[in-house]
């Protein structure tokens, strides 16, 4: 099969060039200039941004276990809604994705559903319960690409060191929740003047800043490397930017909700605003863009965190946490390129090329002759009321329901296959 | 028409907090005649649903609405709905099946109340919720300090205590400062809310800064479990330093009212002889409460016109 995309605005990693794309094979078999051979499909694309397919290294699927909130198939056909064409799931399952068989599993699935590819990102501990290292090496050759207690810190930064160390010898990568829960201490919102006036518990940010710090200097010491997910502190930017410069091997994520949204959310008692880390205020949104300008953020993920309304129509205290994002990220994160923060090609960077990059995920992130053909068409002029109701996911618990947004795939190409045109999503690319 | 609650004082006009102050004034005379039973409320359903312990509050409100005439139901609701893992939207759906017309509602979780509130057709009253607000509280502290002065304008209250975990506190904050009060705020660092300079009072670095000149001190419960957590070291320093006593009594005006929301931990937050004391109105605050409660639910049921208008509709208001 090859499909051509006609005219596009093509994003390479320094440069945005109006032409012609050709996939073959599941491969980019052309990119740039004008395309005369024959093709199979061709769609034209003309004023629409051609990206290499959109990665997110940071998804809640539940499944296993929690598949009343989210499963893989569901999961999968938001993401490609979206415009991911790959998306990394976090273990925080029921049981804990913490073994091969399940990394297999979600790998298995995953295929079967013929949409993004899955990447499953294992526990570092058995059961996320911090006391025995998980087996990293066996679900790394499954295909773990990552490894993570996500929503919590790895419990001891001893149990951190092992981890460490340990994933060195394979080259794992070890993705952190930075929170030191004694500081959180029950609390569920910011803590802050907003916080005051709502009466709802805070979480101060010295809980997040406190955790950065611990986990950044156990990997100086380790020399391993180490990512840092879903930062929502000024201070822990500044934390990460320092410890760069010290050449620690730290790369970075935040997510849309810590750029653009605050605290002021949760005044209504709105629990759809109630994620963790908490959001934060202006002051850290705009620390945020400073590290997205300056590379101290490598990644805008989404942590994409669907939960049944049954778990969120719940008094503030017992709602759980975390909003759904896959299939706003674009719609927000273009705002990005609108107040000058990055421009196009800054952008695939920060959705495609380093979440690649960091993963280790071979000849992807880029589009380049002879990589592989994950492609993302948005069209940047489409506004839209975000709608929460409409979206592919399980879950309607989104913090951004009812936001204006400007920006939205329209198409995503998964190996060379049209699995999501035109609102239309087609598994395999059986259109 | 759409439905009234009562979830908070934050944004409630002057107009508003005016009238119900008004018409607690009127209804304390029924609460002191010697027949205390009308029928303005005949035929409507107060549900009454403490989540947290409370005697006196939810008492209180028993008794407004049935000297108004009203039903009211207590709902052991700590006890059963929550062990049997109904939600708070689940108990307030069966209430409106059971065509409740008010929902008394004290919940330990800030904006419990207003969950409420979205999915019944029934008023809602806050009668407490978490760290968040406890209007009927602060609409009786101001009905006892407009009986002694008739006006807010120009006064200066002092609140001293635990700012940071109290409702009566930040209700009082919005209803006083509506009304043209001047409140001034003092408490030990670790119960003091955090963003409170953009709060509209005054802080006070020392309990004699915040009782000088004032025209009136209210002291706030303590929970004395606070000190197990290390929010201050022990109960003779907190009382020293942040407990009312004649020493900055003296220090306020002449007749400056003490006030409190109780209970009273006694040698905490507030001494026996300030707490009994001349100018100590904390009795009468409790009285109040009753008013207050009386006046609220009249008010959200839409009863509080025909009541202060003797001429109109004056047969369906009649002593039971």
């Amino acid at each position: 099969m090859k499909i051509l995309l006609k005219n596009g605005n093509i994003v390479f990693g320094d440069k945005v060039e109006k032409g012609d794309l050709v996939l073959e094979n599941g491969r980019i078999a052309f990119a740039g200039g004008t395309y005369s051979g024959e093709s199979d499909k061709s769609y034209d694309v003309s004023g629409k941004m051609v990206l290499p397919g959109l990665i997110d290294m940071h998804t809640h699927l539940r499944d296993p276990g929690l598949e009343y909130k989210e499963d893989i198939i569901s999961g999968s056909r938001s993401a490609v809604a979206g415009g991911f064409t790959s998306i990394a799931c976090m273990p925080n399952t029921r049981p804990s994705l913490d073994n091969p068989a399940l990394v297999a599993y979600v790998k298995y699935k995953s295929k079967e559903c013929g949409l993004c590819k899955v990447l499953p990102i294992g526990a570092v501990t058995k059961g996320q319960k911090g006391e025995t290292l998980a087996e990293l090496r066996l679900m790394s050759d499954q295909g773990a690409v990552a490894f993570s207690d996500d929503g919590s810190p790895v419990a001891t930064a001893h149990m951190l060191r092992l981890a460490l160390e340990y994933t060195k010898d394979f080259d794992g990568l070890i993705i952190s929740h930075c929170e030191d829960v004694s500081l959180t201490d029950g609390g569920y919102v910011n803590e802050g003047k907003n916080a005051s006036l709502a009466g709802l518990k805070g979480i101060t940010r010295a809980s997040e800043d406190v955790g950065t710090a611990r986990d950044l200097i156990v990997a100086k010491t380790m020399d391993a490397r180490i990512h840092i997910a879903h930062v929502s502190t000024s201070g822990a930017v500044d934390l990460i930017r320092f410890f760069k410069k010290q050449g620690v091997k730290v790369t970075a994520e935040t997510c849309p909700q810590y750029l653009f949204a605050t605290d002021k959310e949760i005044l209504d008692f709105n629990t759809f605003a109630k994620i963790n880390p908490p959001l934060r205020e202006e002051s850290d949104n705009q620390a945020l863009i400073e590290g997205i300008k300056d590379g101290t953020i490598d990644v805008l993920a989404t942590d994409h965190a669907p939960h049944h309304i049954d778990d969120k129509r719940v008094d503030f205290s017992q709602a759980a946490f975390g909003s759904i994002g896959l299939e706003s990220a674009v719609g927000l994160n273009t705002r990005l390129i609108e107040k000058g923060v990055v421009d196009w090609t800054g952008l695939a960077k920060l959705m495609s090329t380093n979440p690649a990059r960091i993963l280790k995920l071979k000849e992807t992130g880029e589009i380049k002759t002879g990589y592989v053909a994950d492609i993302t068409v948005i069209d940047p002029d489409i506004e839209y009321v975000f709608d929460a109701k409409k979206t592919f996911s399980k879950a309607r618990n989104s913090l951004f329901d009812g936001w204006k947004l400007k920006g939205k795939a329209i198409m995503t190409i998964v190996d060379g296959q049209v699995v999501y045109n035109n609102s239309k999503i087609t598994p395999f690319g059986r259109e | 028409m759409s439905k009234l609650d009562l979830l908070g004082l934050k944004g409630v006009p002057r107009e508003e907090i005016t009238k119900i102050l008004d018409g607690a004034a009127e209804m304390k005379k029924i609460l002191m005649s010697g027949k205390k039973k009308i029928s303005l409320l005949e035929g409507k359903s107060v549900f009454l649903m403490f989540y947290e312990p409370s005697t006196r509050t939810s008492s209180s409100f028993d008794e407004a609405a049935k000297i108004l005439g009203a039903n009211t139901i207590n709902l052991a609701v700590s006890s059963s709905s929550v062990k049997k893992g109904e939600t708070l939207i689940d108990t307030a759906m069966t209430l409106d099946h059971m065509q409740a017309d008010v929902i008394v509602i004290r919940h330990s979780v800030s904006g419990a109340p207003k969950l409420i509130a979205q999915n019944t057709k029934a008023s809602v009253i806050n009668a407490g919720d978490g760290l968040h607000e406890h209007p009927t509280q602060s609409l009786l502290d101001m009905f006892t300090m407009r009986e002694k002065w008739g006006t807010f304008e120009g006064k200066k209250i002092a609140i001293i205590g635990d700012i940071k975990h109290s409702r009566v506190a930040r209700s009082n904050i919005w209803g006083l400062t509506a009304m043209g009060a001047n409140v001034t705020i003092c408490a030990p660092a670790t119960l003091m809310p955090i963003g409170v300079e953009d709060l509209p009072v005054t802080v006070a670095k020392t309990k004699e800064e915040a009782a000088k000149n004032a025209d009136a001190i209210m002291g706030l419960r303590l929970q004395l479990e606070r000190q197990d957590k290390g929010m201050f070291p022990s109960i003779a320093e907190y009382f020293k330093y942040y407990g009312i006593e004649k020493s900055i009594i003296d220090l306020a005006h002449k007749d400056v009212i003490v006030m409190h929301p109780g209970p009273v931990n006694r040698g905490a937050e507030i001494d026996t002889d300030s707490t009994d004391g001349l100018n100590s109105v904390i009795t009468q605050q409790v009285t109040n409460g009753v008013a207050v409660r009386m006046s609220v639910l009249a008010y959200l049921t839409g009863k509080l016109d025909e009541f202060l208008t003797p001429n109109a509709n004056k047969r369906k208001v009649v002593p039971l």
